[in-house]
C-alpha cells in the first residue's frame, strides 16, 4: 500500500522533486520504516511482571507536517516572501490562472512556482516556458502535496527576498486541506463547468481556504452555473472568503486579483 | 485518501514515544478525531490495518473519540451543534456561522507495557 494516498499495493512511493530536463533528478524513495519486530513465541517464561504506564500525549496527529510547515514560513518571513498555495479539482485552470498572473505581472514581480502533479513535467514546463524559476515535485501515487515536499523543493529552487512563490497544488478538492504548506494564503479555484454546489460538497478545502477564484467566466453564457448561489454556498462554509471572478484565457477580471496580490504581498 | 498519511502520522509518532518509554508493546491508543476533521472513518481504518501492519502496532487497540461539531452564529450569537461545516443558525437561520470545534485531531494517550 502507497504512504500517501492508499492506493496499490507497494510500500513505497517514489517522490521527485526536480527542475524541468534536470538529468538526474533527486530521487527520493520514501520507505516506510516499519520496525519488524520479532514475532514475540509467546513467553516462555512467565515469572517477571508487566508494567503498564499510560502517557499523556495530546499531540496533533499532523504535528510534524505541521512543524515543517512553520519551518516553512519562517523561511518566507525572513526572505520577506508571499507564498501561495493553489488548490482546486484537476481542471479548473490552476496553471492557466498562473501563467496569465506571472505574463502580466513578472516585470514588476519576481515569481517562483512549485508545480505539484502525481506525474508528468507538462505543468513546469509551461511555467518555465514564462522564463519564471519551477520545481516539478511528482508525488507518484500520492493525492497531495506536504510540507517536507515543499521544504524540499525550496531549498532547489532557492527563491530570492522579496519574491512571490505559487505552489500550485495536485488537483485535488479534498486531501490536501488538510496539509498546511506553510503558505501565507490559500486560494482555491472553481471553474464555470463545474457544479455550483461544490462548496457544500467539499466543504474541508473551501473552510480551509482565504481566497476563492472562480475562473472561466468567459463561458457563463454557455453553461448552467449560477455564480451568487455558488458564492453564497461558499460563504456558509467560510464566510471569511474573498472573491475573484476572472477568466485566465480572456483576462477579464484578472485586474482585481493582481491588484489584490501586488498589494497584499508587502503587506 | 489522505487518511493514509494520518495513520502514518500517528505510527510514527507513537513508535518514538513507545521507544522513548522503553516499552515493549503498545496496548492502546485514544485518538480524538473530530466529526468535520475531514477524515473519512472507513478509510481510516482500512488504512490504519494496512499501516499498522508488521508493526509493533499491529494489535494495538484504539479508542476513538469523535468531538462534535460545534458553531457560533455570527449574528445572534448562539452556539449550536453542527452536523457540517456549513449549518445554518437554528435560532436565527443566519448561514454564515463560525465553527469553534470539531476538527481535532489529536493523539490523546497510550498506554505502553513493558516486560
Amino acid at each position: 500500500m502507497c504512504m500517501t494516498c492508499g492506493c496499490g499495493n507497494s510500500t513505497e512511493t517514489n517522490i521527485m522533486i526536480a527542475k524541468p530536463g534536470e538529468i538526474n533528478p533527486e530521487n527520493i524513495s520514501l520507505m516506510i520504516e516499519h520496525k519488524h519486530g520479532h514475532e514475540h513465541s509467546h513467553h516462555t517464561h512467565h515469572d517477571h511482571s508487566h508494567s503498564k504506564t499510560v502517557v499523556e500525549m495530546e499531540q496533533d496527529i499532523l504535528k510534524s507536517n505541521n512543524m515543517i510547515a512553520e519551518r516553512n514560513r519562517g523561511f518566507f518571513e525572513a526572505k520577506k516572501i508571499f507564498a501561495l498555495n493553489l488548490v482546486s479539482s484537476p481542471g479548473s485552470g490552476k496553471t492557466s490562472f498562473l501563467e496569465k498572473t506571472i505574463s502580466n505581472l513578472k516585470e514588476e514581480i519576481p515569481f517562483y512556482v512549485i508545480e505539484g502533479d502525481q506525474q508528468t513535467f507538462q505543468d513546469a514546463e509551461r511555467i518555465e516556458a514564462l522564463k519564471t524559476p519551477v520545481i516539478q515535485i511528482n508525488t507518484g501515487q500520492g493525492c497531495h502535496l506536504d510540507s517536507d515536499m515543499v521544504h524540499r523543493a525550496l531549498k532547489k529552487l532557492n527563491p530570492e527576498e522579496d519574491s512571490v512563490v505559487m505552489i500550485e497544488n495536485v488537483g485535488n478538492l479534498v486531501c490536501p486541506a488538510l496539509f498546511d504548506l506553510g503558505e501565507n494564503s490559500r486560494i482555491v479555484l472553481i471553474s464555470v463547468t463545474e457544479g455550483d454546489d461544490k462548496p457544500i460538497k467539499y466543504p474541508d478545502m473551501f473552510q480551509s481556504a482565504d481566497i476563492c477564484v472562480i475562473n472561466k467566466i468567459d463561458l457563463l453564457p454557455y453553461v448552467n452555473f449560477d455564480i451568487e448561489k455558488a458564492k453564497e454556498y461558499a460563504m456558509r462554509v467560510n464566510h471569511h472568503l474573498k472573491f475573484f471572478e476572472v477568466s485566465a484565457t480572456t483576462g477579464v477580471g484578472m485586474r482585481t486579483w493582481y491588484d489584490w496580490l501586488v498589494t497584499c504581498r508587502t503587506q | 485518501m489522505h487518511e493514509l498519511s494520518i495513520v502514518m502520522s500517528i505510527v510514527d509518532t507513537v513508535e518514538k514515544e513507545r521507544e522513548k518509554q522503553q516499552a515493549d508493546t503498545v496496548e492502546s491508543i485514544e485518538l480524538d478525531i473530530g466529526m468535520i476533521s475531514g477524515v473519512e472513518m472507513e478509510a481510516f481504518y482500512f488504512a490504519w490495518e494496512a499501516g499498522v501492519r508488521k508493526t509493533k502496532l499491529e494489535k494495538t487497540r484504539l479508542k476513538i473519540n469523535r468531538p462534535p461539531a460545534k458553531a457560533k452564529c455570527t449574528e445572534c450569537g448562539q452556539t449550536f451543534v453542527a452536523t457540517s461545516s456549513f449549518d445554518a443558525c437554528p435560532e436565527c437561520e443566519n448561514p454564515f456561522c463560525d465553527i469553534l470545534s470539531g476538527k481535532e485531531l489529536r493523539i490523546k494517550r497510550m498506554t505502553v507495557i513493558k516486560n
